[in-house]
């Protein structure tokens, strides 16, 4: 049983929903988002989202863009991001790793190595944006040789037939896109996320993850409600954009900043 | 070379938008089913004539089509070798290519029952054609476009504006033509119920690469005919620019399945290839995924975009249609380079022997003719895509030469 499963299954146990966070690894460095990451863990996250950046985030708002425009700015890449992943599991084996991003610097690493590396840093997932099933045939081929487990997106768009497919293709989770735009929007219509969801449970079997757009303790309890998971991303990575870049941030410190995270676990936890 | 046939060769994409192992559709999914859709309704139209009428309609009486195949004689004596054919497109309505393809995507948003369009723009002539073909079906448009290139362009962005656009400046990344794309794929994503992306070159996710180039063929189908009927046979060489490479594929696929005739890109070889500052992926890049499409990319070795440089802003992208990277690894199209500084003095030399100021982007067509033609037999029928015209290009040039015009 992968980590990812493993982890939905206890919750599931506990009657608790998953509390996923994203951030963009290197931003403001590699350190900090070292530190991030284990207070996240502290602040009640069950899996954690770790995006890798990339020069062209056609899928993202300023938020993310700004925090992926700082991460290269470090410098940081694809391989970065698994030398940071291999460093937190020192720590931790528990907390599920997903990583998150767009395609290019996977190509360019090369299928294999990329599943081959990622699998021994201890990523458990892969979520790849601009990756839709149609084009997902020969890098899943490589994935389903590994223990990682491939994510991909279901949005407000997406009609029944395509919807079954990549159900039937995902495994860990299925990520429902929970507005029509990039991530950091905030024309959030809990009806229709409500609405669609149902549905698509009626025919998925994975846990449902909901993400875009959830940026208060408020909404996570509503959107809570309605599947297994919520996925906080822009909410963080503003938090995180008031940190310097040239300050060694202890983990209380960085707790204590992004609280609105324990908040929001909190809130989860009560709906 | 591979054993399919000329047919299956040259007949991309498949079903899926798969020219060989590029193209394809690199997309979030909640543009997915856009894309079916637009898929779909092309497929369609593609089989209506009724459509094709609309459209050649449109392009005789309102673009001024067909253009003209003009015998440059000035040109080819001073250079003493090939004979020298200029495709006149800078002669169209807005001056490029460019509305070809607005034109007949306009037939596509009006079919899909669209209210607002949208494009991204480099050098603006594709933004400007966008919004022409908005004001005149009376739809909502806004136009994304790299700060650095309002800046080199600004005269585009004023027409832009007079024709009733909104131009959005784009400040992220390396702020040019592939921020905008960028930014015109998030706006797409956020109001996909209302809105049509033209997209402006035979880049993105299918079916763009297709039918951009469907709507460009015109241009080469126009030359097979007038080079037949004014020269009584094919040309030998076609040339054409590349920047996402809509006006070399709309004049090189007529010609695909004639064997004989040669086909050249020229991209944009900026300061020179050694510098890293220039935008031509297919001499230097390697296959990638970026704006949709598998294609031959300039980026790091971790993946990421480089920033390009080229003295045309139609010019500096990292990308290149897919077609064409497939074109270039079955060998059936040739791809080289020209620098800034030779478009530059093939600006001043047409202007000078032709009367007929070339944009810049399509003074790298001419500068590889100015290179090339010398050394062939003055038999050799040399056909060259001259893409725009080079009044948006005026301040630009003005300003090398210290001129405040
Ligand atoms: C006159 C002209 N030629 C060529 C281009 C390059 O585009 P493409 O390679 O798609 O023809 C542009 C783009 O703006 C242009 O304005």
């Amino acid at each position: 049983m992968s980590r990812i499963e493993k982890c939905f299954k206890q919750l599931k146990r506990q009657n608790k929903k998953a509390f996923i966070p994203y951030l963009t690894a290197g931003d403001p460095n590699i350190e900090t988002s070292l530190n991030l990451m284990h207070a996240l863990v502290q602040a009640g996250a069950d899996i954690i989202e770790l995006g890798y950046p990339f020069s062209d985030p056609s899928s993202d708002g300023p938020v993310i863009q700004r925090a992926v425009e700082r991460s290269l700015a470090k410098h940081t890449s694809l391989k970065g991001v698994l030398a940071l992943v291999k460093r937190f599991r020192e720590e931790n084996q528990d907390t599920p790793l997903v990583l998150m991003g767009y395609l290019n610097p996977i190509e360019c690493m090369g299928y294999q190595k990329f599943a081959e590396d990622a699998e021994a840093a201890g990523v458990d997932g892969v979520l790849v944006v601009d990756m839709p099933p149609e084009e997902a045939h020969d890098l899943l081929q490589i994935i389903h040789r590994s223990e990682l487990d491939c994510i991909f997106l279901v949005a407000p768009t997406t009609h029944e037939a395509r919807a079954r497919k990549i159900c039937e293709l995902s495994s860990g989770y299925v990520y429902y896109v929970s507005l029509k735009g990039v991530t950091g929007a905030s024309h959030l219509d809990i009806d229709s996320v409500r609405t669609n969801v149902n549905q698509l449970k009626s025919y998925c079997e994975l846990p449902i993850a909901i993400g875009f757009g959830i940026k208060d303790a408020e909404t996570a309890a509503k959107l809570g409600e309605l599947a297994d998971a919520i996925i906080v991303g822009s909410a963080l990575v503003s938090l995180i954009a008031e940190l310097k870049d040239g300050h060694e941030y202890s983990r209380d410190e960085l707790s204590k900043h992004i609280a609105l995270m324990a908040g929001m676990r909190a809130a989860l936890d009560r709906s | 070379m591979s054993e399919l046939s000329g047919e299956q060769l040259y007949d991309g994409p498949d079903e899926h938008g798969h020219f060989g192992i590029y193209g394809g559709i690199f997309v979030g999914e909640t543009l997915m089913p856009a894309l079916e859709e637009l898929n779909r309704v092309y497929t369609k139209l593609k089989q209506d004539p009724m459509f094709w009428k609309e459209f050649h309609n449109d392009l005789a009486h309102y673009v001024g089509r067909p253009s003209p195949l003009y015998h440059a004689k000035g040109m080819t004596k001073a250079l003493g070798g090939a004979q020298i054919y200029l495709k006149r497109e800078d002669l169209n309505h807005t001056g490029a290519h460019k509305v070809n393809n607005t034109i007949g995507q306009a037939l596509l948003a009006k079919a899909m029952g669209k209210s607002r369009i949208i494009a991204e723009t480099g050098a603006g002539q594709h933004g400007v054609a966008t919004a022409t073909v908005a004001a005149r079906l009376g739809l909502e448009c806004h136009v994304f476009m790299g700060s650095e290139d309002t800046k080199r362009q600004a005269a585009n962005v004023y027409r832009m504006k007079l024709l009733g656009a909104t131009v959005v400046e784009v400040n992220s990344g390396s702020k040019t033509l592939k921020d905008a794309m960028n930014e015109a794929l998030r706006d797409w994503a956020t109001n996909v119920d209302t809105t049509y992306y033209i997209i402006g070159t035979v880049a993105g996710p299918h079916p763009y690469p297709m039918l951009v180039r469907d709507f460009q063929c015109v241009i080469g189908q126009e030359a097979r005919q007038q080079s037949l009927e004014q020269c009584g046979r094919l040309p030998d060489s076609l040339v054409a620019c590349v920047g996402g490479g809509s006006n070399a594929i709309g004049l090189f696929y007529p010609f695909l399945k004639d064997e004989a005739v040669r086909m050249i890109g020229v991209e944009a070889g900026g300061l020179g290839l050694n510098t890293g500052k220039h935008a031509a992926p297919l001499n230097t890049g390697a296959p990638g995924v970026l704006h949709g499409n598998r294609t031959y990319l300039m980026n790091d070795e971790d993946g990421q975009i480089l920033e390009t440089h080229s003295i045309s802003a139609g010019l500096d992208y990292p990308g290149v249609g897919p077609e064409h990277a497939w074109l270039k690894d079955i060998k059936r199209a040739e791809y080289t380079t020209v620098t800034d500084e030779e478009a530059l003095s093939a600006f001043r030399f047409l202007t000078r022997q032709e009367g007929i100021i070339p944009a810049l982007e399509s003074s790298h067509a001419i500068a590889y003719a100015i290179k090339a033609a010398p050394d062939l037999p003055e038999d050799h029928l040399m056909l060259i895509n001259l893409s725009g015209r080079g009044d948006k290009d005026i301040h630009t040039v003005a300003q090398i030469d210290g001129i405040d015009a």
